[in-house]
């Protein structure tokens, strides 16, 4: 059943950013950035772990969740092992996300040849 | 002159703006909001079938391999060209979930790979995707910060 | 009063060959018999796109020379350009070739600034032969304009599908064909718009005021010309190109059109049309010079526009200026229409679809 909720909140948020591509003619790096930043937000003041709890894959899968986490490391390293805890933290979670898209897109680079649209 | 310029400037940003067909935003924001949820379904599919193989596995692993999963997916689609067929149909709904992040790095991966591995992919691969690690650490950086004194 | 930007030919030079050459989905456009040869895959046998690119350039450098039934030896000057960096395609086609080379860089209004100087170099004997050419590529520019191909975004509906073509013509002092009566040399035009995916709306104040100099220095109004065509305005940019000459106080009526407009079929996604250098270079290759040697159409102002911004100007908050230059091209065919047709039958073959 949570499927449902799921599908609700994640197609919600996507469909916030539509809603930027359509009204302020913003292009896809800034939409990325701006969630990434808005997750980092909401981690900061403590939202994300409550939508998170209903939302699941929701508001993990989109980029939200990426910048929750990062967030969430810096916060969490920070109280354990003080201010190197903020600048080691962030990076810590993400890492296996950031490593598997730059390790794919390497490998796929090398494989692939980019195509033309129609 | 230089002011009638300005005026006149305004004047035709105005009227070019009006000129501008103005589409019907529902279709695409459906389109959005189906694929955006979709992907997250998909996510959270992935997410459970690890933890129904290996229960033992923490859920912050569970994610985290969920997440991997779906970079790759959307690295392969980028690599065969299906990727840039669903961000037309989809826009938003396939650009904020993460494989919209792994399609950013790949695409120009795969778009420079002519100029060479080491100024081609590597040095490409982050020209959009870039300032989303950027922002991200650097504002995890300061709410990290933060934390340290409240 | 304003100085002449009007040149007018006394020798009106010949336009003896020409030819051009296209992408796959520019073939199943509106104009798509009308091209010389239509290329089977994007990529047209080259490893990356800028290697395709510079390669049609030199096919229809090559074909324009055979159309033109002249040797090599005999072409004195090559005028060229494209929209990539340092004018690549343009000058590494040129590697090929042994004669002299002039690049220019007039973005998209590149094939009338060339013929406009051809014309200029032969009209005051300085040269006998001259080759106009242009191009360019759909990947190569939206690598270098937009986002990587594989990107999954979403264009917005003001955005211009970069033509995939090259267009090359040959000038000469003599000969027979469409001949070259005037050139009008435009000014850079910016209205201050920013935004790069409305390419139609930043040029079309700069077709206004070519065209605007071009009928006061010649004292023609739109109704002297069968055919008045503007470069790649798109559906929207020669809306805009419409009322502002309306405002100017002149009506461009059925006569006038858009290549970028009239390029692909609706069903191609192509939102306001196609752009490019090869848009207006491929479509007056081809089309428009086959109704010249027909004698269908016996004046034609032809007047592609540019847009002259560069990435990094425009990430820099710069506006984007446009430019235009005109050309009037004269159908050499008088009304014995039998003979007429045969003749230009003979001088355009098309060849089939390879």
């Amino acid at each position: 059943m949570y499927y449902l909720w799921v599908f609700l909140i994640g197609g919600f948020i996507c469909m916030l950013g539509e809603v930027l591509l359509i009204y302020t003619n913003i292009t896809s790096a800034r939409i990325l950035v701006t969630f990434v930043l808005i997750g980092v937000l909401l981690q900061a003041f403590g939202i994300f772990d409550p939508i998170s709890q209903i939302a699941r894959a929701g508001i993990n899968v989109p980029i939200i969740g990426f910048g929750a986490s990062l967030a969430k490391g810096a916060i969490m390293a920070a109280q354990s092992k003080g201010l190197i805890g903020a600048f080691t933290g962030g990076l810590e979670t993400t890492a296996g996300g950031i490593a598997a898209a730059i390790l794919f897109a390497f490998i796929f680079a090398l494989i692939f040849r980019s195509k033309t649209k129609s | 002159m230089q002011v009638d310029e300005k005026k006149r400037n305004e004047a035709y940003n105005r009227y070019v703006k009006a000129k501008i067909p103005k589409t019907k935003p529902w279709p695409s924001l459906f389109n959005s909001f189906l694929v955006g949820g979709i992907i997250c379904c998909l996510g959270q599919g992935i997410n459970d079938l690890i933890l129904i193989w290996f229960p033992n596995m923490s859920e912050q692993t569970a994610w985290a391999y969920t997440l991997i999963t779906l970079i790759f997916i959307a690295a392969f689609l980028t690599g065969i060209g299906i990727y840039d067929k669903i961000g037309k149909f989809a826009g938003g709904g396939s650009i904020v979930p993460i494989t919209g992040f792994s399609n950013s790095i790949t695409s120009p991966a795969i778009e420079f790979k002519h100029e060479g591995i080491i100024y081609g992919i590597c040095v490409k691969m982050f020209t959009i995707a870039g300032p989303v690690i950027v922002c991200g650490v650097v504002s995890s950086i300061i709410v990290g910060i933060i934390y340290l004194f409240i | 009063m304003k100085a002449n930007q009007t040149v007018k030919f006394k020798n009106k030079p010949v336009i003896i060959g020409s030819y051009s050459i296209v992408g796959p989905k520019e073939g199943k456009g509106n104009f798509g018999p009308y091209f010389n040869y239509v290329i089977k895959d994007d990529s047209f046998g080259e490893d990356s796109y800028e290697k395709a690119e510079k390669k049609m350039l030199v096919s229809a450098i090559v074909g324009a020379i055979e159309d033109a039934k002249i040797k090599p030896n005999d072409v004195n000057l090559l005028l060229a350009g494209d929209l990539l960096n340092q004018i690549i395609s343009s000058s590494y086609a040129a590697r090929n070739f042994n004669f002299a080379f002039l690049g220019l860089f007039g973005a998209c209004s590149t094939m009338a600034e060339s013929m406009a100087i051809g014309a200029s170099l032969i009209d005051g004997h300085q040269f006998d032969t001259v080759v106009c050419s242009t191009g360019s590529h759909f990947c190569t520019a939206e690598r270098q304009f937009r986002f990587p191909l594989e990107l999954g975004n979403q264009r917005p509906p003001t955005s211009q599908w970069t033509v995939t073509g090259a267009g090359a013509c040959v000038l000469s002092s003599r000969g027979y064909g469409p001949r070259i009566s005037m050139a009008t040399f435009g000014k850079v035009i910016d209205f201050g718009i920013k935004d790069v995916n409305d390419m139609g709306a930043a040029m079309a104040p700069a077709a206004m005021d070519t065209m605007m100099a071009h009928f006061r220095d010649t004292d023609t109004t739109p109704d002297d010309y069968d055919l008045i065509v503007t470069g790649d305005l798109g559906k929207l940019g020669s809306e805009i190109l419409i009322d502002l000459m309306e405002d100017q106080g002149i009506k461009l009526g059925l006569n006038y059109n858009d290549c970028g407009q009239m390029y692909y079929t609706r069903n191609q996604n192509t939102l306001s049309g196609g752009s490019g250098c090869g848009c207006s270079a491929t479509i007056f290759n081809s089309f428009i010079m086959k109704k010249l040697r027909d004698g269908e159409y016996k004046k034609v102002l032809f007047m592609p526009t540019g847009a002259l911004m560069s990435t990094t100007a425009s990430q820099q908050g710069e506006t984007i200026p446009g430019i235009c230059h005109a050309i009037v091209i004269e159908s050499d065919v008088v009304n014995n229409k039998d003979e007429d047709l045969k003749s230009s039958k003979k001088q355009y073959k098309i060849k089939k679809h390879k």
